[in-house]
């Protein structure tokens, strides 16, 4: 087919005819974006629903039972009346640090490896592979994990193998987002360094890692956050108890375990303790979750 | 002090060579970063070395027909979980069939400029504290708010819709219905997250071309934006996939852990996760050789489909820079 004069005259003419820019609902395709539109906003606000509902739940149903005693006594049992989770609450916040402590050196120094010392070879390749599988890892699989290697061990249910096993959920987040924010670091800065005569080492210890601290923080801030709020891997490490932490070889209690063991008795004060631990439990995991946005948003 | 410096930069460079403690130092500290990122890889080895230790009695005593088999009686012995690979199917299919289309939505809302920045930011802010709400908060928020919630729902369905399977059972409290609905909430995030990411990574100038050839704005999202994003979306369902598979505490607390094999949403079920908590505490001996290979199990499914959906995940991520 060739274009003929005809055709050219017959498409100068339809574009001196301008096509209306006004956008008429009468028109299918725009009724339908329309529509569309107005159906994307209703299920983002009916997903945001449950939260406003576990977040009103905590605050009228545990926050009703809030009061000192709750921090300072042990659990009751049974029929009785009032008591705390002062027991749980320490626990928690030992094993939480327990396993901090072993995640975040072994997980900022693999997340040096990964982002400033290997970037680019094939092993590194492979550890971060198997850290993003680990983080999508049913953290219940860890907790058995840690009962065959530690718990049948020691003979007994312990914070030690609760903290470990909390660590060992935290360790993939903590190296790949420290070497995600190993990586945001600028190359010149490393060059110059090393223009300097530095080592690799003193590189990362006096260039990288001082301007990466914001971006790890926040990694290691978010690690901890889900940890304090983990409670399968408890339940095969730590289990329970009712008494005071005195060591750390014995089985020890966890807010997480307490709202699982109370949420399924029959008693309403038990059902009351498990809301108010689920409260400060929340408030927990919230102020790691803010304090991760607060170093998040410091980042240069 | 500056006369100090002044004379020492004057005299030579400021660059010097690295002494031979430094080397030696640097080859430390290498070597230990390396042996840091090699404990990530000595875990997942040990995870599957242990697990597949403590079950190997097991395996060796109740073979395959473990998979095969729907009872389980700690008092008579006898040990099957075929019920629960098929509720943890079931409810992972479901919750994610609803977290995928609410999450996928989602990103579409919060990617594709329906917002003004600042809003767009507080929605996401929410549904990133929706992942951060523990597990067992949300078991407890299942028994008593939304089993409670559903119950006129659910008696009325059984009672005009009998017929229909999904509907066969009546609606005694804990059970699929309440299940399915908090796992998809727990999931929701996941899909959500890996899906925004996915949208983020098209560059702007593909959709001012959609534009530009005179496309509606959900013409654009249609027919160029979701086919450009389709393998992270696809990731984005597996990873959450794999979350489903293995949730826990929630799903202990409020899914009833019967040992039956039903497709009624109403009644009780149990999954290979919630099986592993509710009776690994109070279990025997015998007993618990056998969950540790409930629990090699759940291994088995969800290191499949996480391998999965990170390869994809990476392939997407490659596809959609280049």
């Amino acid at each position: 087919m060739s274009i003929t004069a005809d055709d050219i005259s017959r498409a100068a003419i339809g574009a001196r005819t301008a096509p209306s820019m006004r956008r008429s609902f009468t028109e299918s395709r725009n009724l339908r974006s329309f529509l569309l539109t107005a159906f994307v906003w209703i299920l983002a606000i009916i997903a945001a629903i449950p939260l406003f509902s576990v977040l009103y739940m905590l605050i009228s149903q545990g926050g009703a039972r809030l009061s000192l005693d709750l921090f300072t006594e042990l659990p009751p049992a049974g029929f009785m009346q009032g008591g705390g989770f002062g027991n749980a609450i320490i626990g928690t916040l030992v094993m939480v640090g327990i396993g901090a402590l072993i995640a975040i050196p072994v997980g900022v120094m693999g997340g040096v490896y990964l982002g400033a010392i290997a970037p680019d070879s094939k092993l590194s390749a492979g550890i971060r592979f198997v850290a993003k599988v680990l983080t999508g890892f049913p953290s219940i699989l860890v907790g058995i994990f840690i009962f065959g290697l530690l718990v049948q061990a020691m003979g007994t249910f312990s914070a030690l193998a609760g903290g470990v096993a909390l660590a060992m959920g935290m360790l993939s987040t903590v190296m790949l987002t420290s070497e995600q924010a190993i990586r945001m670091v600028p190359q010149r800065m490393k060059d110059a360094a090393t223009g300097i005569g530095c080592t690799s080492t003193q590189t990362v210890w006096k260039v990288v890692l001082p301007t990466a601290l914001p971006g790890i923080l926040t990694g290691v801030m978010l690690g901890i956050a889900s940890a304090a709020g983990e409670s399968a891997p408890l339940l095969f490490t730590a289990l329970f108890s009712s008494f005071w932490l005195e060591s750390l070889v014995e089985p020890t209690a966890s807010l997480s375990i307490l709202i699982y063991n109370f949420s399924g008795m029959p008693f309403p004060n038990q059902i009351q303790l498990a809301w108010s631990a689920s409260l400060v439990l929340v408030l927990i995991v919230l102020v790691f979750n803010i304090l991760s946005r607060l170093f998040g948003s410091r980042k240069v | 002090m500056a006369e100090l410096k002044l004379s020492s930069l004057s005299e030579k460079s400021i660059s010097r060579n690295p002494s031979g403690a430094e080397y030696a130092s640097d080859r430390g500290f290498r070597g230990l970063a390396l042996a840091c990122g090699l404990a990530m890889m000595l875990l997942l080895l040990a995870i599957l070395i242990i697990i597949g230790r403590e079950a190997a009695p097991a395996i060796s005593k109740y073979g395959l027909g473990f998979l095969t088999n729907a009872v389980w009686a700690p008092g008579r012995g006898e040990f099957g979980i075929l019920a629960e690979i098929w509720g943890t199917l079931y409810s992972s299919i479901l919750a994610l069939i609803i977290a995928g289309f609410f999450g996928v939505s989602i990103a579409i809302f919060l990617t594709q400029d329906f917002l003004p920045p600042a809003l767009a930011q507080v929605f996401r802010t929410i549904v990133e504290m929706l992942a951060a709400i523990p597990s067992v908060v949300y078991g407890l928020w299942g028994i008593f708010v939304v089993i409670p919630a559903i119950r006129p729902l659910a008696n009325w369905l059984h009672e005009h819709f009998s017929f229909i399977p999904l509907f066969g059972t009546s609606f005694g409290g804990p059970g699929m219905a309440p299940a399915v609905i908090v796992l998809a909430i727990m999931v929701l995030p996941t899909v959500a997250a890996i899906s925004q990411d996915a949208f983020r990574l098209i560059p702007y100038k593909v959709k001012e071309a959609a534009y530009g050839m005179g496309t509606t704005r959900w013409e654009a999202i249609l027919k160029v934006m979701v086919p450009t994003a389709a393998n992270g979306i696809f990731a984005s369902l597996v990873l959450g996939f794999g979350r489903a598979l293995g949730e826990t505490m929630a799903l202990a607390m409020i899914i009833g852990n019967a040992n039956q094999i039903s497709l009624s949403l109403f009644s009780p079920a149990n999954t290979l996760a919630s099986l592993l908590a509710s009776t690994f505490p109070e279990a025997g001996q015998l007993e618990r050789e056998a969950l540790m290979f409930a629990a090699l199990a759940l291994l088995f499914i969800t290191f499949i489909v996480n391998v999965a959906g990170t390869i994809i995940m990476s392939f997407a991520a490659k596809q959609q820079t280049t």
